[in-house]
């Protein structure tokens, strides 16, 4: 991976290059000497650190999706508290590493809340006794400030979150809600949860979230092939969306038409799991919009029973 | 961009939130305005999920070289809409683009610079969700010639919450807003024709009026716009569904919002002379 700071000069080769320090465009940048003196390539020290507080994390699960608004922050969301309320006597975290349009601030209902610093890190809020959630939404001064940031700055946060959060003594569960794509955020998070050594189980697992339109499947299968090049394991398929149940006359329909089979076909075509169609709900929607604990509110809902069962399938894989 | 002398406008289709439609939007204003007769350019920065080939129904097509730089792909006989995305440089469909962003930022600047769109009279950008490197790169280098943006968002708390964000960005950026617009506002039931509203509804209303920003129009959900024929815009081949009349009002308020936009800019020029 070729790395450049982000106020390098414009034709930078990297600062891992074997050209570093000595290319006709590091002339007059300041780092010419440490780049051409080629000591300290050594791995980036941070990722043994972060490794090492979060070794004791059972499981770290990326919800993932190649597009946006697809219900990744949704599907996190009713993750992480379903999680928290099967096991009372585990702890779980939900990290929001969508450092540009946090969404989980909102939909935990903790919208107003401030992280503290202590001796042993930011301490992040409590949602349920034994639900922690941290996000950039908590560091910003306003809802509607915007953070305009470039990568490196992105990362340099991402790696503040995983190694200078205290989430606790024991953490058994984490889910990662992430931004649409495949760059910084996720490369990132990537490479300091999964594991290089080949054998270790590091204990990281991506969940693939998509709608049933050929636009997100697109985005989706790219999302897939990010997963087998940073060596991220895949539990499976979630397609989120599928179906519409019309409030008035009760007839289902497709929102978003399953063009060319939807989730399940693009499961198969990737050889992952599929773990299951959630309906869409526009009053559970709202509510969950609203930050309310669904799970209790709304417990009889169709789409609360799919998201149930796919819980079932994704501990039975981790 | 270099050769930017022969583009007219440059319009910006941003949103903080992913998935409200920017890139169907996008679509549909090339579209639409190819067929009030202008000159069109696309241009698609998302880099790790462009959607702008699928949607115009031009996967597979390539680019090439001329002396001049790179020659966009055209979607139509007569020349007049011209595509360029990252999609026509992958190989295949699988193919993942992931980058960091000092290789998305050369990546775009190229696009900028490279790209040969011989004479047009707007150029519509199609950015991805957020504000980074990709937002930044472009505000950057056409912050003197872009016309201004057109915001997409979703009547959901979420979405509105995304584009306030995004609307500082244009704030602190110096981009002038054109226009908000309400995408997926209502599904119309296909049975019974009942309209509920999936997303709720009025939010981009209603933040429309709140910042004081032109609101151009609410557009319903409906399947077809994305589906069926992806060479004419709904205003066009379905004209009468409330989609298409949405359309066609976004459209004709943006122009307005452009043309009042840079009388603004002249007035502005002739008093600081």
């Amino acid at each position: 991976m070729e790395e450049k700071p982000s106020d390098a000069p414009e034709h930078c080769p990297g600062t891992q290059s074997d050209n570093a320090g000595k290319a006709s465009a590091c002339a007059g940048c300041p780092n010419q000497t440490i780049c051409a003196s080629g000591a300290p390539r050594g791995p980036d020290p941070s990722v043994e650190l972060v490794r090492a507080r979060m070794s004791g994390v059972r499981s770290k699960l990326f919800v993932l999706s190649g597009k946006g608004g697809v219900g990744k922050s949704t599907f996190s969301n009713l993750l992480a508290r379903s999680l928290a309320s099967r096991f009372p006597d585990k702890n779980v975290a939900l990290l929001d590493i969508d450092i540009c349009g946090p969404s989980q601030p909102r939909m935990m209902g903790a919208l107003n809340e401030q992280v503290h610093q202590s001796g042993s890190g930011w301490c992040p809020v409590y949602v349920e006794e034994n639900l922690a959630l941290m996000s950039i939404g908590f560091l910003l001064g306003s809802s509607d400030d915007a953070v305009i940031w470039r990568g490196p700055r992105k990362n340099n946060m991402i790696r503040q979150f995983l190694s200078e959060v205290d989430w606790g003594d024991s953490l058994d569960f984490m889910v990662l809600d992430t931004p649409p794509g495949t760059s910084d955020e996720h490369l990132s998070a990537a490479s300091y949860l999964v594991s290089k050594t080949p054998g270790e189980d590091d204990g990281a697992r991506a969940i693939l979230v998509t709608s049933p339109s050929e636009v997100a499947i697109a985005d989706v299968r790219r999302e897939a092939t990010f997963c087998k090049r940073v060596g991220l394991k895949v539990v499976g398929v979630v397609e989120n969306m599928a179906a519409f149940v019309c409030p008035h006359c009760k007839v289902t329909s497709e929102i978003f038409p399953r063009d060319r089979g939807g989730g399940e076909k693009l499961s198969e075509e990737m050889e992952l799991p599929f773990l299951g169609s959630v309906p869409l709900d526009p009053v559970l929607a709202r509510a969950c919009d609203e930050g309310q604990d669904v799970l209790s509110t709304m417990a009889d809902s169709p789409t609360l029973a799919a998201i149930s069962a796919i819980v079932d399938r994704i501990l039975s894989a981790v | 961009m270099e050769d930017n002398s022969s583009v007219q406008h440059v319009i910006l289709v941003l949103s903080g939130k992913g998935g409200v439609g920017k890139s169907t939007v996008s679509v549909q204003l090339a579209l639409g305005l190819r067929e009030k007769g202008f000159k069109v350019g696309l241009l698609d920065v998302d880099l790790c999920g462009p959607s702008v080939p699928h949607l115009l129904g031009l996967e597979g097509s390539s680019v090439h070289r001329c002396p001049e730089g790179w020659v966009p792909v055209y979607a139509d006989k007569e020349q007049k809409l011209a595509v360029m995305s990252i999609g026509f440089l992958l190989a295949d469909k699988n193919e993942s683009v992931i980058w960091r962003g000092p290789k998305k930022t050369s990546m775009i600047k190229t696009f900028l610079q490279d790209v040969h769109w011989q004479e047009l009279d707007y150029l519509i950008i199609d950015t991805p969700p957020g504000t980074s490197d990709e937002h930044i790169t472009v505000v950057e280098n056409l912050a003197n010639i872009c016309d201004g943006a057109v915001l997409v968002t979703t009547p959901q708390l979420v979405a509105i919450e995304d584009v306030k964000k995004e609307c500082n960005f244009c704030l602190r950026t110096g981009i002038a807003i054109l226009g908000i617009v309400e995408n997926m506002s209502g599904y119309v039931c296909p049975n019974c024709k009942e309209c509920s509203n999936v997303f709720s509804s009025g939010g981009g209303k209603s933040l429309a009026e709140l910042s004081n920003y032109p609101f151009l129009g609410a557009v319903p959900i409906d399947p077809r716009v994305n589906g069926g024929n992806r060479s004419e815009s709904i205003m066009k081949s379905m004209p009468s569904t409330p989609a298409g009349q949405a359309y066609d009002q976004i459209l004709t308020r943006l122009l307005q919002s452009i043309e009042e936009n840079v009388q603004r800019k002249k007035n502005g020029m002739e008093v600081s002379n």
